[in-house]
C-alpha cells in the first residue's frame, strides 16, 4: 500500500514540478534596485514612471525594474557577497563605501559622481507622538524627561535610528557649546527611556502605532508622514525640533555588475530621472525633501522649518561617526 | 569518531545507509558548518575570546540558553500529557486538534512572531487581561519563552505520540491482573517505554529553540543585557561587515548546542542500555 | 464511553483525571496555539474577503507560492531518503560514535538560522570560498534560487531521520531478521516489514518536513536577496506586505500556510481508511472474523 502510495506520490511531484518550473518572461532589460526599507512606495512610484519614460524614449525597449528591500546594511552586505543589483539606494552612505571598500564594485570617490552627494532626496529625524500630544513633547529636552517612553529601533541593525542617533547627539553637542561629554550624558538619558529596541524603523513603527507602547517615536520625517497618512491621522501628530540632522540617503551605480550585465545607459539614466524634475515631483509627493531648490519650494509648505545640520559638520562624515559612536565598543556600547 | 560494528547482525545494508548518510551528511550539514569555524580561523585566540564574552553576549548566552531551557521543559510536560490525550482520549474536534498542533512549523517564525505580540502586548487579547494582574509578557524576557514555546510546541508531542500508539494494551492490561494501580501501571510501564521519544522530543524542542531568531525579535523588546537573544547579535555584526565577530559567536554556539545535544543522546544511550540490561 | 469490564478500567484513567487532561490539553494549545493562529485569521479577514483574494492572487504572491512549492519539493525527498538511511543505519545496528552521530543529524535544529543562511553565504558568496569560481563560470547560487533550496533542504536536514529514529528503535529488528530467515532479500525485508512498520512515523516526518520547508524564515532571508517577483519566499512575502502596512495582505498570504493543516487531515484519514480496507480485504481473504 506505501508502495503503491509512494509511486503515485513520486508522479504527483514529478508533474507538479513540471507546472511550477520557473516562468521567465522575455524582457529585454531587467533592473535591479537594492533599497533600504522606508523607499518602497517611493520606488513603486518612480519605477512605474520611468519605465513609461524610458519607452518613449527608447521604443521597443521592454524594461523591468525589479526591488529589493531591506536594513540598509543588510542590502550593503547581500551586493558585497553577490547580489547582482545594479543600482543601489541606500540610508547612509556608510554602506555604499563599504561596497566599494570590501568588494570594489565601484569606485571610492562614488559620491562626487552625481550632485548633492549622490543624495537625489534628503530627510530628517521628526518626532511622532499620539494625538493630541499628551506629554507635551516640544523638543529634544523633553525626550529625556523621567517617565518619557521613546521607541526607536536599534542604531546597530537599522540605518535610520542612527540618524536618530546622531541627531540626537547632534543636539546635545551644538546646546552644550560642543562639549562631547554633556553630549554623551544627553544621549544615555534618552536611552534610558528607550525600552525597546526593534531590529528596524518599520518594526518601530508598528510597536508605536499597532501596540500602542511608547509616548514618542523618533523616525524619518518621511516615514512620520506616511505612519500618519495609512495608519491615522487622527491618532497621531507628527511634532518637529528645533533642530535636527539633515539626512541624506546616497544612491550610486555598481560599475561592476552594469558593466557585466551590459545596463550602464538605462542605469544611469535611471539614477538621472531620480534629479529630474519628474522625479523630484515624486520624491517630494512621497514626504522626501527635494534635493532641486525649485522643486523643493513647491512643496516647502508640507515640511516643518526644521535648522538642520549635517554629518559632515558636526561629526566629520560617516567613516568616523561609525568608529567613534557605532563601532564594537563605540559609544552606543557605552550605554548599556 | 569511529563507525566500527560492535556486533554482527544478520540485516543487511548498513554499509549502504550508513555511507549515505555520511556523504550527505557532510554535503549538507559538515561542509558548509566547517566555513564558520575556518573564518572564525581569521582571529587570533585573544581577539576571539574578547569578542565572544564581553557582558553583551554573556548576558545573550544566558538568555538564549535559559528561555530555551524553559520552553523545552514546559513543552516536555506539556507535550507529554497533549500527546496521551489524543493518543488514549477522544472528543469532539479531537482530528483537528490533532492535525493543528503541526502548525507552528509551518507558520513562518516571523508571522509567529507578530501574531505572538499582538497577542500578548499590552493591548492584546491576552496581554490585556495578564495587565490586569500586572504581568507583562511582549517586550520582556518572558515574552521570548512564550515565543520559544510556540515554535518548538510540535516536537514533544509528535516524537511521543507514535510510540504511545505502537504501545501493546496487553502489557498494561498485565500489570492491572497483577494488581498494580493506574499510576504504577504509568510509572513503571508507560513512562520508561515513552522515555527515549520524550527525551528526543524535549532535545529537538530545545535545539530549534536556541537558535530561534524570526520570532523572538518581534516580542523580545531587544534591550541589550535584559532581552537581546545570540542571534541578534550575530545579526548586529553581520550588518556592520563584521563577519569574523559574527562567525565567532557562531562558532560558540554552535558548539555549545553540539556539547549539550551530544550531552542528552549520550544520556538517552546510557539509560536505553541500564534499562535493557 | 462505557466501560465494560474491570479489566477495562484498569488499563485507563478515572473519568476526573480523563476530563482535567483534556481540558488541560486544550487550555494550553488554547494559549499557545489556537489564539495566535486565530490572530492570523482575524487580522487576515479584517478588510473583508476581497483583501484577502487580492493579496493572494497578486503576481508577486503567485510568484512566491511558486518559489516556496518549488524549494519543497525538492527538499523533502532528498531529507526523506536521508532520513530512512539513517534510521536504518543507527535503529538497526550497534557500532562506535553512534551518539556522536546523532547529535550531528541534531545540529541544523540548533543552528540558527541566521547561522544557517551565513554559511552558505561563507562558501558561494562573491566574497566567499567559491565565489570567484562560480563568478567565473556565471553559476548563481546565492541570491537565486540554488541557494534558497539548499537553505531550506539544511534547515529541514534532521525532521525525518529524527522521527523515524526512536520509533524504529523501540520496534527493534525481530521482525526483520525473521523475514530474512524465511529467504526474504534485503529490499524485500524493507519493503514489506520495515516500511509498513514505520509508516506513521515517516508520514509525520514528512508532514513535519514539508511544513517547515514552507514556513522557513530566517535563514532563506539571509540567501534570498529579497528580490519581488523573483526570490521572495512566502514567507518573505509576508515579511514584505507587513513592512508595508499592508496587515491583511500579509496574514492572508500567512494563512495560507495554515490550510496546510487542512490538506494534512484528509491526507491522514484517506490514509487510515485505506489501510482499515486493506486489513478488511485481508481477513475476510484468510476467512477470519475479527
Amino acid at each position: 500500500m506505501i508502495k503503491h502510495l509512494f509511486r503515485r506520490l513520486s508522479i504527483s511531484v514529478l508533474t507538479f514540478g513540471l507546472l511550477i518550473a520557473p516562468t521567465l518572461q522575455a524582457a529585454d532589460l531587467i533592473l535591479l534596485n537594492a533599497s533600504y526599507d522606508p523607499t518602497r512606495e517611493l520606488y513603486q512610484d518612480v519605477n512605474r514612471a520611468f519605465i513609461a519614460y524610458w519607452k518613449t524614449k527608447n521604443s521597443g525597449d521592454n524594461l523591468t525594474i525589479r526591488q529589493s528591500h531591506g536594513g540598509s546594511g543588510k542590502q550593503g552586505r547581500a551586493v558585497i557577497d553577490g547580489l547582482e543589483a545594479d543600482v543601489v539606494t541606500l540610508a547612509l552612505a556608510y554602506d555604499i563605501d563599504a561596497i566599494s571598500a570590501k568588494a570594489g564594485l565601484l569606485p571610492k570617490d562614488w559620491q562626487q559622481r552625481l550632485p548633492n552627494n549622490s543624495s537625489p532626496y534628503t530627510s530628517t529625524i521628526v518626532f511622532l507622538v499620539r494625538k493630541g500630544n499628551p506629554k507635551g513633547i516640544k523638543d529634544w529636552d523633553d525626550l529625556v524627561k523621567p517617565g518619557i517612553a521613546v521607541i526607536t529601533p536599534n542604531p546597530k541593525t537599522s540605518g535610520g535610528a542612527r540618524w536618530n542617533y546622531l541627531a540626537a547627539w547632534g543636539y546635545a553637542l551644538r546646546r552644550n557649546g560642543n562639549d562631547a561629554d554633556k553630549a554623551k550624558e544627553f544621549v544615555i538619558k534618552l536611552f534610558k527611556n528607550v525600552s525597546i529596541l526593534d531590529s528596524g524603523a518599520r518594526a518601530s513603527t508598528t510597536t508605536f502605532v499597532e501596540r500602542g507602547i511608547g509616548d514618542v517615536l523618533l523616525a524619518w520625517e518621511n516615514e512620520a508622514f506616511l505612519a500618519v497618512k495609512e495608519l491615522g491621522p487622527d491618532r497621531f501628530e507628527i511634532v518637529a525640533p528645533a533642530e535636527s540632522i539633515l539626512a541624506e540617503p546616497p544612491v550610486a551605480l555598481i560599475d561592476q555588475v552594469v558593466d557585466k550585465r551590459g545596463t550602464r545607459m538605462v542605469a544611469e539614466a535611471y539614477l538621472n530621472y531620480l534629479y529630474s524634475d519628474e522625479g523630484q515631483a515624486l520624491i517630494g509627493k512621497h514626504f522626501y525633501r527635494p534635493s532641486n531648490p525649485d522643486i523643493a519650494t513647491r512643496f516647502a509648505q508640507q515640511f516643518p522649518a526644521i535648522k538642520l545640520f549635517t554629518i559632515n559638520e558636526v561629526f566629520g562624515g560617516w567613516q568616523q561617526a561609525q568608529q567613534i559612536h557605532f563601532a564594537d565598543g563605540g559609544i552606543f556600547d557605552q550605554i548599556y | 569518531m569511529q563507525f566500527r560494528l560492535k556486533q554482527r547482525s544478520v540485516l543487511p545494508g548498513f554499509n549502504l545507509a550508513l555511507g549515505y548518510t555520511l556523504l550527505y551528511m557532510g554535503l549538507i550539514v559538515l561542509i558548509p558548518l566547517s566555513a564558520a569555524f575556518i573564518k572564525t580561523a581569521d582571529l587570533t585566540w585573544t581577539e576571539f575570546w574578547t569578542v565572544v564574552t564581553t557582558p553583551r553576549v554573556l548576558a545573550s548566552y544566558r538568555l538564549t540558553f535559559g528561555a530555551s531551557l524553559l520552553a523545552a521543559l514546559i513543552n516536555a510536560s506539556a507535550g507529554l500529557v497533549i500527546a496521551w490525550v489524543l493518543v488514549r482520549y477522544s472528543f469532539p474536534g479531537k482530528r483537528l486538534v490533532d492535525a493543528m498542533v503541526d502548525l507552528p512549523f509551518a507558520l513562518p517564525t516571523a508571522v509567529a512572531g507578530i501574531a505572538l505580540t499582538a497577542l500578548y502586548a499590552g493591548n492584546g487579547w491576552i496581554g490585556g487581561v495578564l495587565a490586569l494582574i500586572g504581568i507583562k509578557v511582549a517586550f520582556t524576557p518572558l515574552g521570548v519563552v512564550v515565543a520559544l514555546v510556540f515554535i518548538s510546541l510540535p516536537f514533544v508531542i509528535r516524537t511521543v505520540q507514535p510510540v504511545l500508539e505502537d504501545l501493546e494494551a496487553e502489557v498494561e492490561e498485565a500489570a492491572a491482573c497483577l494488581g498494580a494501580t493506574r499510576w504504577q501501571t504509568f510509572r513503571w510501564i508507560i513512562f520508561p517505554a515513552v522515555r527515549p521519544a520524550l527525551l528526543t522530543g524535549f532535545t529537538l524542542a530545545f535545539a530549534r529553540c536556541i537558535g530561534e531568531y524570526g520570532s523572538v525579535i518581534f516580542i523580545a523588546g531587544n534591550l541589550p543585557m535584559v532581552s537581546e537573544i545570540t542571534p541578534l547579535l550575530i545579526v548586529t555584526k553581520l550588518e556592520q561587515y563584521d563577519y569574523r565577530g559574527a562567525t565567532a559567536i557562531a562558532v560558540v554556539m554552535l558548539v555549545i548546542s553540539f556539547l549539550l545535544l551530544l550531552l542528552i543522546n549520550l544520556l538517552q544511550w546510557w539509560s536505553q542500555r541500564r534499562h535493557a540490561t | 464511553m462505557v466501560l465494560a469490564s474491570p479489566i477495562q478500567r484498569a488499563i485507563t484513567e478515572p473519568p476526573i483525571v480523563r476530563r482535567l487532561l483534556i481540558g488541560l490539553t486544550l487550555l494550553f494549545l488554547t494559549l499557545f496555539l489556537f489564539l495566535p493562529l486565530a490572530v492570523v485569521f482575524y487580522e487576515a479577514l479584517r478588510k473583508g474577503l476581497g483583501v484577502y483574494f487580492a493579496a493572494i492572487v497578486d503576481p508577486d504572491a503567485l510568484a512566491a507560492i511558486r518559489l516556496t512549492l518549488l524549494c519543497t519539493v525538492i527538499a523533502v525527498p532528498l531529507n526523506l531518503v536521508f532520513g530512512i538511511a539513517a534510521a536504518w543505519a543507527i535503529a538497526k545496528f550497534e557500532f562506535h560514535g553512534k551518539s556522536v552521530l546523532i547529535t550531528l543529524i541534531d545540529l541544523p535544529f540548533a543552528v540558527s538560522p541566521i547561522i544557517a543562511g551565513l554559511i552558505y553565504v561563507l562558501l558561494f558568496g562573491a566574497q566567499g570560498w567559491l565565489g570567484p569560481w562560480l563568478a567565473a563560470h556565471d553559476i548563481k547560487i546565492i541570491f537565486a534560487v540554488p541557494g534558497i533550496v539548499l537553505a531550506t533542504v539544511f534547515v529541514t536536514f534532521p525532521f525525518i531521520a529524527r522521527e523515524l529514529i526512536p520509533l524504529m528503535q523501540e520496534q527493534g529488528i525481530e521482525e526483520e531478521e525473521a523475514a530474512l530467515v524465511l529467504g526474504a532479500s534485503g529490499w524485500q525485508t524493507f519493503w514489506r516489514i520495515t516500511l509498513p512498520n514505520i509508516k506513521w512515523g515517516l508520514l509525520y516526518g514528512v508532514i513535519l518536513c514539508t511544513a517547515r520547508a514552507m514556513g522557513e524564515f530566517g535563514a532563506v532571508s539571509v540567501v534570498s536577496g529579497h528580490i519581488r517577483g523573483a526570490t521572495n519566499t512566502l514567507p518573505l512575502q509576508v515579511e514584505i506586505l507587513y513592512n508595508e502596512y499592508q496587515f491583511a495582505a500579509a496574514f492572508a498570504v500567512a494563512s495560507l500556510l495554515t490550510l496546510l493543516a487542512l490538506v494534512i487531515l484528509a491526507v491522514k484519514t484517506l490514509i487510515e481508511w485505506q489501510a482499515r480496507q486493506t486489513r478488511r480485504a485481508a481477513l475476510a481473504v484468510r476467512g477470519e472474523t475479527e
